[in-house]
């Protein structure tokens, strides 16, 4: 699959799905589902360790960083003041400028507040960061977001943890026609199928946790999703064929045995 | 001879051997430095100079870490 590479920002990825760290029964089982995703690329989140209990195994003892590339996001920020702190403590604790840039502004839906969104985005990209900013499924935000020097898009399919699927898939795929960054669909999805689906509307690539996490076999579907994002990658570029209000018959009408 | 002194640590009061290092600190805690992330007075600290700041009574100091996220 060389010639069909996932790239952002001149960084060459194997796969087409990222996956969260957050949320698996134990650390042993989300190192098997990351295993079994074939995923290089998994999102982490920056919080205060815990001083009065060291007891606690890190996360990282448990993620292969020669293997999978760590994206610190700015999670649970409601300003971009807030996300811009949280992002520069990011970069010290992974030694590295990518950021998954969070801005939420309503906690029920946890949708994000664009206009700190974008103001957190152009500030990040002056300091060097490479921005990934989670969004609102809006074309027109995601241009501004582009616009200020963000890497990739990543709208959301549906709220996060929802597993409701791709909400507005007209959206989606104007955002691709629009966008010339990568467009990742990052949250709401909830099977295998939504994946397929949001790579079938020309998603470059899909970001999940709850769907995997939350899954009853975490391993099992992290593979379901693995498969699931390279059918629909495939299936975006075979081109698929139009609807039709009618049948066409596969088989000749001429020939038939008795006419 | 060790004095004491109070600092805010990730959000509350903390007694701490004065004067201490960044370094000297975390290693007070248990805490491994090549993970973490350290802000001292709103500043961020590089992981090379923790060697040479140095907290004070008063100051606020937040030490973070990956945990697991989407």
């Amino acid at each position: 699959m060389n010639s069909d590479s996932f790239v952002i920002a001149g960084k060459t990825f194997q796969s087409r799905l990222i996956i969260g760290t957050g949320k698996y029964p134990s650390n042993a089982v989300m190192a098997k589902a990351h295993e079994a995703s074939g995923a290089d690329m998994v999102t982490v989140a920056v919080r205060r360790v815990n001083i009065s209990d060291r007891s606690k195994e890190s996360l990282l003892d448990y993620i292969d960083t020669s293997k999978m590339f760590l994206l610190p996001n700015t999670a649970g920020c409601y300003t971009a003041d807030e996300a811009v702190r949280t992002a520069r403590l990011g970069r010290e604790a992974g030694l590295s400028n990518w950021v998954k840039l969070e801005v939420i502004g309503d906690e029920k839906t946890l949708f994000p507040d664009n206009e700190q969104l974008i103001d957190a985005t152009k500030v990040l990209v002056k300091e060097g960061f490479v921005v990934l900013p989670y969004t609102t499924d809006d074309p027109v935000v995601c241009r501004k977001l582009e616009d200020a020097g963000a890497a990739a898009v990543m709208p959301l399919g549906a709220p996060i943890g929802s597993g409701l699927g791709i909400q507005n898939p007209n959206n989606i795929r104007i955002i691709r026609e629009f966008s010339r960054v990568p467009v990742i669909v990052d949250a709401g999805v909830g099977t295998a199928s939504d994946a397929t689906f949001a790579m079938e509307l020309g998603a470059d690539a899909v970001l999940m946790n709850t769907a995997i996490a939350g899954a009853q076999d975490p391993v099992a579907m992290a593979e379901a999703m693995k498969l699931a994002v390279r059918s629909g990658r495939l299936a975006y570029l075979a081109g698929r064929i139009p609807k039709k209000m009618y049948a066409t018959a596969s088989s000749p009408i001429e020939g038939l045995v008795g006419r | 001879m060790t004095s004491f002194m109070t600092i805010t640590l990730n959000g509350d009061p903390y007694d701490v051997p004065a004067p201490v290092t960044v370094t000297a600190l975390l290693e007070s805690l248990d805490i491994d430095a090549r993970r973490v992330a350290v802000e001292h007075n709103l500043v961020i600290i590089k992981r090379a100079a923790f060697d040479q700041i140095v907290v004070r009574e008063g100051d606020t100091v937040e030490i973070v870490n990956f945990v697991g996220g989407g």
